[in-house]
This record gives structure tokens, C-alpha cells and sequence, in this order.
């Protein structure tokens, strides 16, 4: 029998995304299997969402994902706004 | 190869030794500062933040990657995070070359890609008090055009 599980992975908010959700981390609970996409998809229902572009790139454990990147238990996912160092 | 994500205030002259060589007849300084003014509003200072682990993994990158594309193992680049008075170096990018035209292209490279992709945001304190994180895929304001 195939047993899947909910996970919990940290999601990392930036600069203004921070600002726009009052706080700079949050754990989301996620099916087993979730992918990069289902993280997007459930900061969209939080409040000041809103403020969010609707596809903000995603880093997984330091590193830029793409929306089919599967994610593991305890993954640190990082919402990036738009970067302007220099 | 160095590279760092520092909150003290950065040495562009220590940079520029750090990657001096004797067999390098060219060296390249990058020294990125806080301006008085951007579209058009008078800015007072600037507060750089970062997604630390990260940042320092795509400074490394960038630095490999400027040397395997312009065949230099002398790139050295730090950027400064906290809050900035203007004039202060934000960023300084230091390149040699035996010759001038890799090590304008290496530290031309650095700052580029850095602009592009290393995980830094900045906010910008203006003269009336308020504060707002620069947003560079944004438009610029009527008042920044010419």
C-alpha cells in the first residue's frame, strides 16, 4: 500500500513580500508530492496576497526552482521579489 | 576567487591589491554607491537586505563563471549589507587580466549578472521620510524620464 503524507515545508519572504504579508516566514502544510506550483498557489489565499505579482520566482534550499520542482519535508522555500542589489 | 556578503563598510583599495598579480597587466575596479537621487526623488539613504545563504551562493557562481568566461582566477567581489549613507560603496568588483579587454569584461560580467540574479533588495529613505523598496522590473516614474 502506497502511504502518502502531508508535509511541512518553511516558506521565506523578502523585502517587500514581507512587508506585504506582515511577517517574513510561515509554514505551509502540503500534500506529499507537492510541487513549487502548490507553494504559489497557497500564498495566493493569505491575506495581502494581494500585493503578490502572481508568479513570483520561487528559490527551494538556496537555489531558483522551477514550478514542476518537487518539494521534500522540511524544504526552505524562498519567494523572491524582483532583486536589486548593487 | 573571493567573495563575500559583508556589513562593514567595503575597501576598494584593499580589493585592488587582493587581486593584483604581477603577471596581470590590467586591473578592473567596480565601485557601485549610493545616489542622492533616483526618478527624479531626493534620497537620503539606503538600507540593503539580503537572503543572506543564498546571495553568497550566486556571488560564488558569478565569480567562478567570470573566470571560466574570461580565463581569470583574479575576481574578487563583496557587497555590503545594512543600512548605507549616500556615497557609500554598496558593491565593489575587483578583476585582472594580463590584458585590459578580459578584465573590463569579467568585472563588466560581475556586476551584471549580480544585478540580474543574486538575492539582494534595496530601500530607498527619501528626503520627505518615507521609505520604498526599489523595484527594478517596474516602470520607471514620469519624473525619471529625460
Amino acid at each position: 500500500m502506497l502511504v502518502t503524507r502531508d508535509m511541512t515545508v518553511t516558506v521565506l519572504l523578502f523585502a517587500s513580500y514581507a512587508d506585504a504579508l506582515g511577517r517574513s516566514s510561515l509554514e505551509l502544510a502540503l500534500p506529499a508530492g507537492a510541487t513549487v506550483r502548490d507553494v504559489v498557489a497557497g500564498l495566493a489565499s493569505l491575506p495581502g496576497a494581494d500585493r503578490l505579482p502572481p508568479a513570483p520566482l520561487i528559490a527551494v534550499n538556496l537555489r531558483y526552482a522551477s514550478r514542476d520542482q518537487m518539494l521534500e519535508p522540511g524544504d526552505e522555500v524562498a519567494v523572491i521579489p524582483p532583486v536589486a542589489g548593487g | 576567487m573571493r567573495t563575500a556578503l559583508v556589513t562593514r563598510p567595503l575597501d576598494a583599495v584593499a580589493l585592488l591589491a587582493e587581486v593584483a598579480r604581477v603577471a596581470n597587466g590590467a586591473t578592473v575596479l567596480f565601485v557601485g554607491t549610493v545616489r542622492d537621487i533616483n526618478e527624479g526623488r531626493a534620497v537620503t539613504g539606503m538600507e540593503y537586505a539580503a537572503y543572506a545563504g543564498m546571495a553568497e551562493l550566486e556571488l560564488a557562481a558569478i565569480a567562478r563563471e567570470a573566470k571560466d568566461r574570461f580565463g581569470t582566477p583574479n575576481v574578487v567581489i563583496e557587497h555590503r549589507v545594512g543600512t548605507l549613507d549616500l556615497g557609500e560603496a554598496s558593491v565593489v568588483i575587483a578583476c585582472s587580466h594580463a590584458h585590459r579587454a578580459q578584465a573590463f569584461e569579467a568585472a563588466r560580467f560581475a556586476i551584471e549578472e549580480l544585478k540580474r540574479r543574486v538575492p539582494i533588495w534595496k530601500r530607498e529613505h527619501y528626503a520627505d521620510g518615507t521609505r520604498e523598496w526599489v523595484d527594478p522590473t517596474r516602470a520607471p516614474s514620469a519624473a525619471a524620464q529625460p
